[in-house]
């Protein structure tokens, strides 16, 4: 893999940091008129999810990292690894539970997550922005109320729980936002 | 990438209605307007300046001369002061062939003024009158480079050792690799930079002084506490905006702070710089007693305009120049 200088630094650059694939979320040069020239990056690890900042004397060079994200559709689990499909050429690839971590409440079936590979294997699942899950259990709310007064929690097929109008019902279909774990709206089947 | 200026036209405005104060203000303190190269055949020993240089084919010597283009106007202009020039300004390009980034661009503008009769005390004042006159803002505070680390860190600048500085780093939360392979100047150029800058500045230009006379570079060391040099730099909202110095007269102190910078250049491993024998000529002759600023252009303007990148006055920064 390529060398990056700090002059090659941006948002979405990989590189490697003790040993773990990293992304770079900001760089700032850093230059005393009459100093050091330095570059403070802010980094996320991709395997730990770590978020950190690091400072890197201009003109230093770091390893780049062979990571590359593929949109591949979800099949199934065998209840240790979870299989993905490329819909174009319909490689497989399994990923293990530690890289599919929070993304396993959202997984569906035949919907396309995006699988960050590094050298080849599978670390992070992140799924769709938006899923459409039903719900299996949640409490009979109370009729006529269509305000949002908090709602109340409800258990969705995967297991997550979302917040949800009082007047969502077990059986429904909702859609949720992955990124923040809320509730969209009600889906018509 | 783009043909288009990154700048609205209403930036553009503001940088001529900049640049026409600042004469004024000038005019009104009969400070004169002067020009000097932007080529010059000798360039900065910094070890920390890196100058764009380009090969001179015509010289009449017959053989191809190398050419610095300035990272200051500095040397000229105290070549004028030696002349007798009396008070002096300018408003010039100067080049830095280092990186770019929020409040960097390798080409930039540079107002530098000087002063002779005029202490850094003096100078810190009228440098306050000014950026009262361009940004409105409140005067500025002083603050001495060791008080700003007292207040701000638990470290005395002046007497902290470099395993000090080390330990400070990780307890201030700064990463680096290897930071025993940092010498103090940088370690505590590190730690001004990341802590205390963005606590200082905030609400007024504050005004830093005092630096440690290892960082004198022009600058005169200072006479009652020796460990300082009367080098003072302006801080606003996190950016860095001038520099000033009481300008050393010396000409066999300047030479030689010019072999040091040699000699460090050369145990680093970087090329040694053509030493300016103009300039060393110049303080032979005669040095007024005098103090001197540079400020950047560009920086103020970002200030006024409560610009968060240099490329928002800067029309067509270095990526698409």
């Amino acid at each position: 893999m390529a060398n990056y200088s700090t002059n090659e630094f941006k948002g979405g650059l990989k590189i490697m940091l003790d040993g773990e694939p990293c992304n770079i979320l900001e760089n700032e040069y850093v230059k005393p008129g009459k100093g050091q020239a330095f570059n403070r990056v802010k980094i996320r690890k991709l395997i730990s999810g770590k978020v950190l900042e690091k400072t890197f004397r201009s003109g230093e060079s770091v390893e780049g990292a062979d990571v590359m994200d593929t949109e591949l559709a979800y099949l199934y689990t065998d209840g240790e690894f979870y299989h993905f499909m490329n819909n174009e050429t319909f490689e497989q690839i399994a990923a293990d539970e530690k890289a599919v971590g929070d993304a396993i409440k959202w997984l569906v079936e035949n919907d396309v997550c995006t699988i960050t590979l590094w050298n080849g294997s599978p670390i992070t699942v992140t799924p769709p922005n938006f899923v459409e899950l039903e719900i299996t259990e949640t409490d009979p709310g109370l009729k006529g109320d269509t305000a949002g007064t908090g709602g109340k929690p409800a258990t969705l097929s995967t297991g997550a729980v979302v917040r949800v109008p009082l007047f969502v019902q077990t059986g429904e279909v909702i859609k949720v936002d992955t990124r923040s774990g809320e509730y969209v709206s009600r889906v018509q089947k | 990438m783009s043909w288009q200026p990154t700048t609205t036209h209403q930036a553009r405005v503001d940088r001529a209605s900049l640049l026409k104060t600042i004469r004024t203000f000038f005019e009104d303190r009969q400070v004169l307007e002067v020009d000097t190269p932007l080529l010059s055949s000798a360039t900065v020993t910094d070890v920390h300046l890196d100058a764009f240089h380009t090969q001179f084919v015509h010289a009449t010597s017959g053989k191809p001369q190398t050419l610095w283009l300035q990272t200051s106007p500095e040397y000229a202009m105290k070549r004028l002061l030696c002349a007798q020039s009396g008070p002096i300004y300018q408003i010039c390009k100067a080049f830095r062939h280092e990186g770019q980034g929020r409040y960097h661009n390798p080409e930039f503008t540079m107002l530098e003024w000087y002063r002779p009769g005029f202490t850094h005390e003096k100078l810190m004042d009228e440098v306050d009158a000014l950026l009262v006159a361009t940004l409105a803002c409140e005067p500025a505070d002083k603050l001495s480079y060791q008080r700003a680390f007292l207040t701000h860190t638990d470290i005395d600048p002046l007497t902290a050792s470099q395993s000090e500085l080390v330990s400070a780093l990780t307890h201030h939360g700064i990463d680096i690799s290897e930071p025993q392979t940092l010498n103090t100047d940088s370690l505590l150029q590190l730690i001004f930079s990341l802590v205390i800058e963005p606590k200082i500045g905030a609400e007024r230009p504050v005004m830093v002084y005092g630096f440690p006379a290892s960082q004198a570079a022009l600058a005169k060391v200072n006479t009652h506490d020796p460990r300082t040099a009367d080098r003072f730099e302006v801080y606003f909202k996190g950016i860095e905006l001038a520099n000033g110095f009481y300008e050393l007269q010396d000409a066999s102190e300047q030479r030689k702070r010019f072999e040091a910078d040699n000699l460090e250049r050369l145990s680093m491993g970087l090329p040694e710089k053509p030493v300016d024998a103009h300039l060393l000529h110049a303080l032979e002759a005669g040095l007024p007693d005098c103090a001197g600023v540079a400020l950047g252009i560009d920086r103020l303007l970002m200030l006024r305009a409560g610009a968060t990148a240099i490329s928002d006055v800067i029309s067509f920064p270095v990526a698409n120049a």
